[in-house]
């Protein structure tokens, strides 16, 4: 069995980051395995611009954001191996994984960063009834096909759900010669950036309907109609309101799942709101030594706050590496309340953290002219006015060491949500 | 063409006759207008062995079941089928009369089905957790088994095919006449010529029959739903569950498969559109309360997948099987509905014996009674793992990533007799994109290996055969 420091499962921006911060902070032995031909994860099928306003303060396409980040990788000489699958992490650390060259092997690590990102909700777990022909394909694996492969997946086609990737291959379908007859959203707001609307939606004249779903798949070979109706406040199809589109193509953006199976065979415990581990204010699971980034961790609205997290992940696995962990630590359960759905981190250690740490979360519905409040048990703390939140984007509250250290009897963390 | 015996259909059932026939010396093809064997009922049904007490004693069905499960040991060894004996229980809730348990129990010994007993909720409690609190008594028959559907056909088929059958896929029958040498089967292809046929065409065999018997069939597609759960839930039930029938319907099962999902369903519902593979909001919504009755919690939020397959009903209720009265040399295998899947094996002993009578076959000396499947990398140890790869580095290659399925595993799938052609065929060969990503990440790269080893170009791949393109062209040129 081979030995690592520092075993990094995924070579996405979540990953690389996380090399990054870990050698800065003294770490020199590190891996990171990544499953796909070369660094950068699913940013390399981006193409578009509007990465890294926050981290590099210009706008940059995907590829080049993930070019920046392997750059430092490369600079540092950080060990990766590509092309290689991890097939499974134990609670001892024990990474097994396996590729073309080396078969399957072995590693002890003394930490472990799982940054293994998400995947795309199916028309399987959608459970949309229909036929099950050929045409239909989660808005990531078209983006795949468009922009990495060079091939078009349909010629006219309908767009279920409104999440980021879905918008952006409105866009990209059209500018490619494809029609797109509609994106159809079945909740009341679009799960997309606003931008994104603006940009990919309404720039090319393509129909939003919010509150509609699809509600029959027509064609037994390929995709020869599609059906969506409006539905009411229970999400059900109102009758009457259907609305057929004939197309060859429907494409799915509803929603992404963190991939988590190799946390789960670790023994990690994960989150039934967020589908990704729990984690304290470390990012560290409850494994010790387990450590969790990027899309993995909470499907994230913009990979700079991938970036900025991955760093803090990368930097407690160093500390943990050196140091060890204090077991004795006092934790304080963060409580999400109020239409703020989760929190990650979803515990806080104050003897432990950082000077200041960002709590990141999201919303359960749009709300308007809310504040967001913390209160240290019934103590209100912050009060944040926000003009208007929804569930697309990510929100934050700060915490400082110092604050904290004012509470010694602290119990509970309450993040609320009030109006303003 | 002329040959012998021409099969109609490369389902299981025709697969299963196909393979007993190439235990002789006999010309004999499968005629089957998909691209692929296991193409209809085949592939979207329960995945079980019965154990066999359903059927009424003395009919075919009972006496096939039975048969066909016993033989099922020995046959999935000879053939390589992921197959086990993981037992199953008709269940019977508090508002149910328990008198239906010993009907079943009585049927069981009548029609030859071992060791079945009536267990008491205690124990039902400790073999199945997650019995639903109105369980008060099932019927358990250990002999109840799952198997892989895909890979008995396909083992079946490649068998037969190794021994000498031919198989004409993509080719539609038409019509089917009489002839001096017996039958003349016109397709949208070429016309075949031969003495004898077997009619195992599933929900079209009362079309064909019709055309040369006066004895009219009548088959009904009675339309079952099932929702397929994430390997997750794979554990929920370690025996197929089964309901006692009630006025309400037969109601539905909750198993485990082979592959370790979770399967629920199926409904019932007769359809007039024989292509009716559609699955519907109705049924696929009743699948929770219906599931419910028998086992509790079973986490529906992780379905991965669901579809919809045609039962084969002849309104008769029993299995039409042998030599049409009023058209020799035309055998039948129709209205093959549950247990079909069981009955298989059976089925094809059955008929090939019928058929090795009427043409006074003689047995073949070098008949290879084995296949292998496509070798399953996760049963082997990191040593022989590693032993694969060096020898074949493609083992070492993960192309999907939910069932951890190699480039090595496609490959075979894709070069072995009768090999895969489309996503589909790869999909039911190695389970690459059957996982809970749905082929989401692995389909691009399933393509570019079919692309490649076929040879084919991409804009050709299809996921099953037909128009079911995935690419209509490439950028900015569609």
């Amino acid at each position: 069995m081979k030995n690592y420091d520092l075993v990094i499962v995924g070579g996405g921006p979540a990953g690389l980051a996380a090399a990054v911060s870990a050698r800065d902070n003294g770490i020199e032995s590190i891996l990171i395995i990544e499953r796909d031909k070369e660094l950068g994860g699913i940013l390399n099928q981006c193409i578009h611009n509007g990465f890294g306003l926050h981290t590099f303060k210009e706008e940059l396409t995907g590829p080049e954001y993930a070019a920046r980040f392997a750059a430092q990788v490369y600079e540092r000489n950080i060990e990766y191996k590509l092309n290689t699958m991890v097939m499974d992490i134990n609670d001892d650390k024990v990474v097994t994984a396996m590729n073309r060259e080396d078969g399957m092997f072995q590693i002890q690590a003394k930490a472990v960063i799982l940054a293994m990102g998400c995947r795309e909700r199916s028309r399987g777990a959608l459970n949309i009834p229909g036929y099950r022909p050929a045409g239909i394909y989660s808005a990531g694996t078209a983006q795949r096909l468009v922009n990495m492969e060079g091939f078009m997946p349909g010629k006219k086609c309908v767009i279920l759900g409104s999440g980021d990737i879905g918008l952006i291959m409105a866009r990209r379908m059209t500018l490619e010669g494809a029609k797109v007859e509609v994106v159809a959203e079945l909740m009341p707001y679009s799960g997309g950036l606003k931008r994104n609307i603006v940009q990919c939606l309404d720039d090319f004249g393509i129909p939003l309907k919010l509150s509609h779903t699809v509600i029959d798949i027509e064609g037994k070979e390929r995709v020869e109609a599609i059906t969506i109706a409006e539905v009411g406040p229970d999400r059900k199809p109102i009758p009457g309101t259907e609305i057929r589109y004939e197309c060859d193509t429907l494409l799915l953006s509803c929603g992404l799942l963190p991939e988590n199976e190799l946390s789960r065979s670790a023994g990690v415990n994960l989150s039934p709101i967020t589908s990704g581990p729990v984690v304290n204010d470390s990012l560290e699971t409850n494994i010790d030594g387990i450590f969790a980034c990027g899309n993995v961790l909470h499907v994230h609205d913009l990979v700079d706050y991938v970036s900025q997290e991955a760093t803090t992940a990368g930097k407690n696995a160093a500390n943990y590496i050196k140091n060890g962990k204090n077991a004795e630590a006092k934790e304080v359960k963060i409580y999400p309340e109020g239409g703020v759905r989760y929190t990650v981190p979803a515990t806080i250690r104050p003897s432990e953290m950082d000077d200041t740490l960002t709590v990141r979360f999201r919303v359960a519905d749009v709300y308007k002219n809310h504040a967001i409040c913390t209160y240290f048990d019934n103590e209100l703390i912050s009060k944040r006015k926000r003009p208007v939140m929804a569930p697309g984007e990510m929100e934050q509250v700060i915490l400082t060491k110092a604050k904290l250290a004012e509470y010694p009897e602290l119990d509970r963390i309450t993040i609320t949500l009030e109006e303003a | 063409m002329m040959y012998d015996v021409a099969i109609i259909g490369a389902g299981v059932i025709g697969s299963a006759i196909a393979r007993e026939l190439s235990k002789y010396d006999v010309k004999c093809c499968v005629i089957e207008r998909e691209e692929d064997v296991c193409c209809g009922t085949s592939k979207a049904n329960s995945a079980i062995i019965h154990a066999g007490f359903d059927a009424k004693p003395g009919t075919l069905k009972a006496k096939l079941n039975v048969r066909g499960n016993e033989m099922m040991d020995q046959l999935s060894k000879d053939l390589d089928i992921p197959f086990k004996r993981n037992g199953s229980l008709v269940v019977c809730t508090k508002n149910q009369d328990p008198a239906g348990l010993e009907e079943l129990l009585e049927k069981a010994k009548a029609n030859g089905v071992p060791r079945c007993r009536i267990l008491d909720r205690d124990e039902l409690i400790a073999m199945e957790p997650n019995l639903s609190d109105d369980v008060v008594a099932a019927l358990h028959a250990p002999t109840g088994a799952i198997v892989c559907p895909f890979h008995m056909t396909m083992a079946f088929a490649e068998n037969a095919f190794e021994n000498g059958v031919e198989f004409f896929l993509n080719t539609n029958v038409e019509k089917i006449e009489k002839a001096e040498c017996g039958y003349r089967i016109i397709t949208n292809k070429e016309t075949f010529e031969t003495k004898v046929v077997v009619n195992a065409a599933g929900v079209y065999s009362d079309e064909f029959n019709n055309q040369v018997s006066d004895r009219k069939l009548q088959i009904i597609a009675r339309k079952g739903e099932y929702m397929l759960l994430d390997k997750q839930a794979g554990c929920h039930v370690n025996q197929t569950i089964f309901q006692l029938p009630s006025k309400m319907g037969k109601g539905v099962l909750v198993s485990p498969t082979v592959h370790g999902n979770l399967l629920v369903g199926p409904t019932a519902a007769d359809i007039e559109n024989k292509e009716g593979t559609d699955t519907t909001q109705k049924y696929l919504d009743s699948l929770g309360p219906l599931s419910a009755l028998s086992v509790k919690n079973v986490p529906l939020r992780q379905v991965i997948t669901s579809f919809a397959g045609l039962r084969a009903h002849e309104v008769d209720g029993d299995f039409v099987i042998g030599e049409a009265e009023d058209a020799p040399g035309f055998f039948n295998a129709a209205g093959i509905e549950s247990p079909g899947l069981s009955s298989a094996p059976a089925i094809g002993e059955y008929l090939g014996d019928m058929i090795a009578e009427k043409l006074a076959l003689v047995k073949k000396e070098n008949f290879k009674a084995t296949r292998k499947g496509i070798l399953n990398p996760e049963h082997l140890t990191m040593e022989e793992r590693n032993a694969l790869i060096k020898e074949n580095p493609a083992y070492g290659n993960i192309i999907c990533r939910c069932e951890m399925i190699s480039e090595g595993e496609i490959l075979d799938a894709i070069h072995r007799p009768l090999g895969a052609r489309s996503l589909d065929g790869v999909k039911r060969r190695t389970r690459a994109g059957m996982g809970r990503c749905q082929a989401g990440f692995c389909s691009p790269r399933t393509m570019e290996i079919l692309a490649r080893e076929v040879p084919m170009e991409m804009n050709e791949i299809t996921k099953n055969g037909g128009k079911s393109t995935y690419i209509v062209g490439t950028n900015k040129n569609i």
